[in-house]
């Protein structure tokens, strides 16, 4: 592959794809984070009826009269749900799946009866888009020809649409951030501040719109949808805060856009198959990808993260459980148990645990039998210290009689608090125990 | 401002009702608010007192988060009016705090302790501007005053109930309110958090401000609170705690559910729902 083949064939549908998922993904944290994830889905189906009228009246696919009816049926979708949600006391989800659906069929039966698809509007290209068809046909010979006007007046008409879509989309959300923020999070207290959550709701929403329409013609609807939930579903997995979630979801986007062209196109082309996916396609199908990535891997909120301090937390319970048995068995006059008991008796534990304390200095094992190092010792009196003040403070304070306290207290001894615990007012546990 | 001009003006538009002051925090006049067609709070009258520690009391469905959600009209009053310092809500914004019910956000928001404090700020900082440091520095401070401050940069999910509405509270103090409505602000929190909550109240009402609480707590009224509003759907009995809260009225306020009144709004809404 040549430099002028990729800036002829590749660049323009790569670029194309790119501004629609960064477009899409940036917006689309708004609506993950209100629990509108759908309404993406909602507009970017219902713009059709919108788009086949313009068409129909206009007979051109002239580009303003056909993202003016789009945005107006975007907009009427976002109102026709709320009056839906609001008189028919139903839930959002709901309502937003009776508009799209009904307006969705609306536009393919005005579409038919309208003779539409003669004039090169078909339904492929509403669900793939024509990412594919976008070619630059006057790619500049050298780099220093690239921002001549002449170069850059020769990009597909798409491109310049979606760029001034992403410049718009970038000052809405960087200049309204915290009153988009403060809506979503705390509806009330916004509009009790005169940010009012209603405006700001529409607000979005015709920008949503705006952007499901300026994105379709090239990508598609699947793309759009997919774009407005995944790369902010993805980022909310990777983040607890709005500004960095928002910074990460178009990192998602742009790589979601890079892969998917490079699996959808290059490596194909590299293999040497005659077969080439879909773009928009293969880019959704990555944006899922991610998803679920992010919900396995996530080092904070990923199910593997969760797991492992799960198992790290059971580790330690088994451990300190060991060490105060040792303890205790000291107090009592045994300086050391059977290995084999110890591994077989304590809750949840395993020969491992046993292992895991000899290592780490804590227990010493000589032949069968294990007993408690100084610094064993120590890390156990802690535990059997906090245990049987917490047994005294279940008695003195909670009222729990002396024989109902050894279950409890054997949980609550392995919580660390920063406050300590008030020593009995015996001087010693409910059963007479003195406190290590 | 012209004392004398704003006077003038203001003793006509109150010829009617002279019960009403100017200098009166809140006044609420012949206020009904109605959800389906069926009413929640029913000619409410009331006229707070400023520098006062004011609760709300009354059964589950009593229309106490209505009272105040109606007050700064977060939803639709079908009648009547209210008047804060003599002017309407939006012309006095700046001057009223409010803190919704712990219950009514979604904790599990990316956002630090300190960002939902700084919401408090929105207001002062502007539409379209960002929050600057010395918004950021005030933000703080009310998070020191609740003892929060170590908590600043915890995302708010990991904070317990307790915490949680600590949060909400120095975010209403940094809103700097002369009048706060609080609904539910000791729900659900231990024992140290609605000691500490209580004193922070007591200090604003000590400079002079006016908070008033939607409360749950019938055993606790007389202590915290120097004013109550036995609310029932109407105002059954409002007053300085220690007169109003006996034990006629609280009966006239919890027992009698099935009034008159209740019984007329359970036929409206019934009549509603068959004729839409």
């Amino acid at each position: 592959m040549t430099m002028q083949t990729f800036l002829t064939l590749d660049l323009m549908p790569m670029l194309s794809g790119l501004l629609a998922a960064v477009t899409c993904g940036l917006l689309g944290n708004f609506l993950v984070l209100r629990r509108l994830s759908l309404m993406g889905d909602a507009i970017s189906h219902a713009v059709l009826p919108g788009i086949v009228l313009a068409f129909l009246l206009t007979a051109s696919r002239a580009p303003l009269p056909v993202f003016l009816g789009a945005t107006a049926s975007g907009l009427l979708t976002v109102g026709l749900v709320e009056l839906i949600r609001r008189v028919g006391r139903v839930e959002p989800g709901a309502a937003m799946g009776v508009v799209f659906s009904v307006l969705f069929a609306l536009g393919v039966f005005i579409m038919a009866r309208g003779g539409a698809e003669s004039v090169d509007l078909d339904p492929g290209c509403v669900l793939y888009g024509t990412l594919e068809t976008l070619a630059w046909t006057g790619p500049p010979e050298t780099l220093g020809e690239l921002f001549s006007l002449q170069v850059l007046g020769g990009l597909p008409r798409p491109i310049w649409v979606q760029s001034v879509t992403l410049i718009v989309v970038v000052i809405f959300v960087v200049t309204l951030f915290k009153e988009l923020g403060i809506a979503a999070f705390d509806a009330q207290s916004a509009a009790a501040q005169g940010i009012s959550p209603t405006l700001m709701h529409y607000l979005l929403m015709s920008v949503v719109a705006g952007a499901a329409v300026a994105s379709f013609e090239a990508v598609g609807s699947i793309l759009v949808i997919a774009m407005l939930i995944c790369p902010a579903a993805t980022a909310r997995m990777l983040t607890d805060r709005l500004r960095s979630q928002v910074i990460v979801s178009a990192i998602v986007a742009v790589a979601t856009g890079g892969l998917g062209y490079t699996l959808a196109v290059f490596v194909p082309l590299g293999l040497g198959w005659r077969f080439t996916p879909s773009v928009a396609g293969m880019m959704t199908v990555v944006a899922g990808a991610f998803v679920a990535l992010s919900i396995v891997f996530s080092p904070t909120r990923g199910m593997v993260a969760r797991k492992v301090r799960t198992r790290r937390l059971a580790r330690r319970v088994a451990l300190e459980d060991l060490l105060a048995r040792l303890f205790r068995a000291e107090e009592e006059g045994a300086p050391a148990l059977a290995s084999a008991d110890l591994s077989r008796a304590s809750r949840g534990s395993h020969p491992a645990g046993l292992e895991r304390a000899a290592k780490s200095g804590l227990v010493s094992i000589e032949g069968s039998l294990a007993s408690l190092t100084d610094a064993g010792r120590a890390a156990a009196a802690a535990i059997v210290r906090r245990h049987r003040l917490w047994e005294g403070y279940l008695v003195d304070r909670a009222g729990l009689s002396p024989d109902h306290v050894h279950e409890p207290a054997e949980l609550l001894e392995h919580l660390s608090l920063e406050t300590e615990l008030p020593i009995p007012d015996a001087g010693a546990d409910p059963h007479g125990k003195p406190i290590p | 401002m012209n004392p004398s001009a704003s006077a003038d003006a203001t003793t006509s538009a109150l010829v009617s009702r002279p019960e009403h002051s100017v200098d009166s925090p809140l006044a609420v006049h012949a206020m009904t608010v109605a959800y389906h067609r069926k009413p929640v709070l029913w000619d409410v009258d009331y006229d707070a007192t400023a520098a006062s520690l004011t609760a709300i009391v009354g059964p589950n469905g009593a229309g106490k988060s209505t009272f105040v959600k109606a007050c700064l009209g977060l939803v639709p009053r079908a009648t009547g009016t209210v008047e804060f310092w003599g002017q309407p809500f939006r012309a006095v914004r700046d001057r009223v705090g409010y803190m919704p019910q712990r219950e009514s956000v979604d904790w599990d928001f990316p956002v630090s302790a300190l960002d939902v404090v700084c919401m408090g700020r929105y207001r002062k900082v502007g539409w379209f501007r960002r929050v600057s440091r010395a918004h950021r520095m005030a933000a703080m401070s009310a998070l020191e005053r609740v003892g929060m401050a170590d908590y600043a940069s915890r995302q708010i999910s990991q904070l317990s109930g307790g915490q949680q509405q600590r949060v909400f509270l120095a975010r209403a103090l940094t809103q700097e309110a002369e009048l706060y409505f609080m609904d539910e602000p000791f729900a659900g929190v231990d024992a140290s958090t609605e000691r500490a909550i209580l004193e922070v109240l007591r200090e604003i009402r000590d400079s002079g401000r006016t908070v008033i609480c939607v409360h749950h707590d019938l055993l606790t009224v007389a202590e915290y609170f120097d004013r109550v509003i036995l609310l029932n759907m109407r105002v059954v009995a409002a007053g300085a705690t220690s007169e109003t809260l006996t034990d006629d009225n609280l009966h006239r306020t919890y027992g009698g559910r099935l009034t008159l009144l209740s019984e007329a709004s359970e036929q409206l809404a019934r009549s509603g729902q068959r004729q839409p």
